[in-house]
């Protein structure tokens, strides 16, 4: 196999383990905080600002984003333009419409 | 004729083809989840009243767990492609095995809680909560299942490719990882979404 010796494998695999006990945390953290009953808006920062957390350390050492080439970062750059029109398109797409709340 | 670049990288976008393949098909997939993270917003903020998944019958504790067992999963799949790097195929085996569990684990529990809903006659179709609910976790549940019958192939028949051409079996690993990882990184926002806000 290319590149890497069998040391920084091994490195890399501990790197795993940690990231695993970070998650593993995180979830527990994210759980506490949804039994607290804060009020909607800090509820829903808090657990997305957990989630965005676990997620980019699940992308970056398990998916190995950290260390990719220039074409994958393209790729989801052009991702993350349209995924944030989607997201603001429910806040922002329905003004002017007769939808009855 | 071999096709090439499934093993080296292709020298204009510096990865072998099937990384940028599973790349650009995981943007799809952001699309499509996305998509339906945006139809759960729409439909939250302009409806009337919306519960709490606990009030409504979600177990907090049993997705808890589901989330911890999807969360080791992804890990006994990196742990599966860094043995094969090791060149340890017994190794590789035994964690690629764990993966196929955990996702059986996953799915067992998902079982469980949609049985207990269709029990108490919740269905898609008793409340906009639920007709989200069961729509995000079932199309969820469904890429497990996908995600399971290749991790099993790549198991069984399929591990005869590290016989004849090993680092192109690796890479048929590291790519179903990524999708595998996906999956995990879907459900870390479908658990807060549904279950805890």
């Amino acid at each position: 196999m290319s590149g890497t010796s069998a040391e920084e494998i091994r490195r890399e695999t501990r790197g795993y383990v940690l990231v695993f006990v970070a998650l593993m945390a995180l979830t527990v953290i994210t759980v506490g905080i949804s039994y607290m009953h804060l009020p909607t808006l800090p509820a829903v920062a808090l657990a997305l600002l957990v989630a965005i957390v676990k997620g980019s350390l699940v992308a970056c050492y398990f998916m190995h984003l950290l260390s990719e080439k220039k074409a994958i970062y393209a790729v989801l750059a052009l991702t993350v333009v349209f995924f944030a029109v989607l997201m603001m398109m429910p806040v922002y797409g329905h003004h002017g419409s007769t939808a009855v709340r | 004729m071999e096709i090439p670049y499934t093993v080296d990288n292709h020298p204009e976008t510096g990865v072998y083809n099937a990384k940028l393949g599973i790349w650009l098909f995981l943007a799809s997939e952001v699309m499509l989840f996305g998509a339906l993270f945006s139809s759960y917003i729409l439909l939250r903020t302009t409806a009337p009243m919306w519960p709490h998944g606990s009030q409504v019958g979600l177990s907090v504790p049993l997705a808890t767990v589901n989330t911890l067992v999807l969360i080791a999963s992804s890990v006994t799949m990196v742990m599966s492609w860094a043995s094969l790097r090791l060149k340890d195929f017994a190794r590789y085996r035994l964690y690629m095995g764990a993966t196929i569990l955990c996702g059986l684990v996953f799915m067992v529990i998902k079982a469980f809680e949609y049985g207990a809903k269709f029990e108490h006659h919740i269905y898609p179709k008793t409340s906009t909560f639920f007709a989200i609910y069961f729509t995000l976790t079932g199309l969820h549940g469904l890429h497990v299942l996908g995600g399971m019958i290749v991790n099993g192939y790549l198991w069984g028949p399929g591990a005869k490719l590290w016989r004849t051409q090993p680092e192109r079996f690796a890479h048929r690993i590291e790519v179903a990882g990524l999708y595998w990882h996906f999956v995990d990184l879907v459900w870390i926002f479908l658990f807060p979404v549904l279950y805890l806000l």
